[in-house]
């Protein structure tokens, strides 16, 4: 081997290595959580074997795993009513919020005479306000929808409006050069440029409107995951109860990784 | 030497920025005090001064940004306004102002979108965006998004954005004030280039003693506390000009004066 071939073979050994320890990183960084879980998971079940704890109290996860297995077909029957009052409620909060916000950005006044009355309905605590809806609204989906919507709505109302200000000085110069209307500034300036905001509030949100839908489920539905864990505890079935919880969770998840998904698809600045 | 004809003819134009006996105040504070001027059709004025002189007020009072508290200002012979619902000025920034959604072509045809729905007439350059983006060798790089594009690269998108519409005035704030000495030499060529190619007139803003005598044909010096009129310097040194110039007597003459001006004042 010439003096070339052996320094190239050792840079491609380096290389190699290098690769390898890239991946061993990338391997270590999932694995430490993943094994740190089944630790905790393991703790737990022995530890409620061992101290004889009844099951009523704390199910072993194993119990949990199966009744996620057994009660599947009667969880996902719970699932769906909370899922659409979620996504409903998000839906409805969030665009309420970005409306007013694009009120408040136009209107001084507007913004005077409501911001304080959103900050009040801000500061009623949604276990408190919940009952009040589900008298006004019905028991039906109506109130869960309202619940939902209303816990997504301030932080979306506050970030949308910061959004919106978030302009630099001199685009408005710029679009005063091109005399640009109010609308053009509205929707090739602003209204780009508050996204990013827009969706850190979505995010949030996306994990708060299911705890705004069980909430309502709680005061009164024969139907939801919300119903579920009352349900399951007043019948002290605390594997389903556990099983539910996982799922309420799971579902905040899952919306959660779908507004990411779509921020990332839309903010690629 | 396309330029130095269009400025040869402007004896017989009308004047690209006149200002007569313009102040700028804010508040009790004054920016410009009296200051009366003519800019002729075609020229490369580089506007030279100390902290606090006024030379982003001028620019500003001329691009229709702040008004006069007293005087006129008339852009090609219309006022400011008039001037700027024509798009007969661009504007460059010290800081490039790209949107950062768009990419590199979208930026440039930002002006070209805007008042068009509204059906306003918007003049537009012979070049296509794309032969602009080209014009400021930025080739193969229009669907790059500006945070992937260096800081010189982004001012140049801002340029070719700003000669979108024809323009008739450029007004450039500093606009290569945050770059590298490499980068800022390159620009300052390329934006001779530009300037030959299309005619326009230039104001441009300026902190470097040797970019504004490297630029221009002549150098506005202004005077600070109140901002006013200092001097204008004619520089003899022929076009195209070449970062070699740099290094002649005559170049290191009238920088050495404008220094000697700057620091009388």
């Amino acid at each position: 081997m010439t003096a070339i071939e052996t320094t190239l073979s050792v840079i491609q050994t380096d290389e190699a290595a290098e690769i390898a320890a890239a991946r061993r990183n990338r391997v270590i960084a999932v694995a430490t959580p993943v094994a740190t879980a089944a630790a905790l998971i393991a703790v737990w079940e022995v530890g409620v074997r061992a101290f004889g704890v009844p099951d009523y109290i704390a199910p072993t996860p194993s119990a949990v795993a199966l009744t996620l297995v057994g009660e599947f077909p009667q969880l996902m029957r719970n699932f769906w009513p909370t899922f659409y009052e979620s996504v409903l409620g998000f839906v409805v909060g969030n665009l309420a919020a970005v409306l007013i916000a694009v009120a408040f950005v136009h209107s001084r006044l507007a913004e005077r005479a409501f911001f304080p009355i959103a900050v009040f309905i801000n500061t009623i605590p949604i276990l408190a306000i919940a009952p009040i809806l589900v008298l006004i609204f019905g028991a039906g989906l109506t109130a869960k929808v309202v619940i939902a919507a209303l816990i997504c709505f301030f932080p979306t109302l506050v970030n949308m409006v910061r959004g919106l200000q978030a302009v630099s000085p001199q685009a408005l110069e710029l679009a005063r050069i091109l005399s640009a209307s109010k609308s053009e500034v509205f929707w090739k300036i602003r209204l780009p440029s508050s996204l990013p905001f827009l969706f850190s509030a979505l995010k949030i949100a996306a994990t708060t409107c299911v705890i705004g839908a069980i909430v309502g489920e709680w005061v009164g539905a024969d139907l939801g995951l919300g119903a579920l864990i009352l349900d399951a505890t007043f019948n002290f079935r605390s594997a389903l109860l556990y099983a539910t919880v996982f799922l309420s969770s799971g579902l905040s998840v899952l919306l959660f990784v779908a507004v990411s998904v779509v921020e990332r698809l839309v903010v690629r600045w | 030497m396309v330029a130095i004809s269009t400025n040869a003819a402007a004896g017989t134009q009308v004047p690209a920025a006149s200002l007569r006996n313009a102040w700028v105040k804010f508040g009790q504070f004054t920016a410009i005090q009296d200051i009366s001027l003519e800019i002729g059709a075609g020229a490369f004025y580089s506007i030279l001064g100390p902290s606090g002189c006024g030379k982003s007020t001028l620019l500003r009072l001329v691009s229709d940004l702040i008004p006069p508290a007293a005087g006129e200002v008339s852009v090609f012979g219309k006022t400011t306004e008039a001037a700027r619902l024509a798009r007969e000025f661009a504007f460059v920034f010290q800081d490039a102002t790209l949107l950062p959604w768009r990419s590199a072509l979208k930026n440039v045809e930002l002006p070209l979108e805007i008042g068009r729905s509204r059906g306003i007439d918007i003049p537009v350059s012979d070049k296509t965006p794309l032969e602009l983006l080209e014009l400021v060798g930025l080739k193969g790089r229009e669907n790059a998004l500006p945070h992937e594009l260096s800081g010189g690269m982004r001012q140049r998108v801002a340029i070719a954005r700003a000669l979108v519409c024809q323009p008739k005035l450029l007004l450039m704030d500093e606009p290569f004030g945050a770059l590298d000495e490499m980068t800022r030499d390159h620009l300052n060529l390329q934006l001779l280039k530009v300037w030959e190619e299309t005619g326009v007139t230039i104001l441009f803003v300026t902190h470097s003693i040797p970019e504004a005598v490297f630029l221009g044909q002549k150098v506005l010096m202004l005077k600070a506390h109140p901002g006013r009129l200092h001097e204008i310097v004619d520089i003899d040194l022929p076009y195209p000009r070449s970062i070699a110039q740099r290094d002649t007597p005559e170049f290191t003459r009238y920088s050495a004066h404008l220094r000697g001006l700057l620091e009388a004042c």
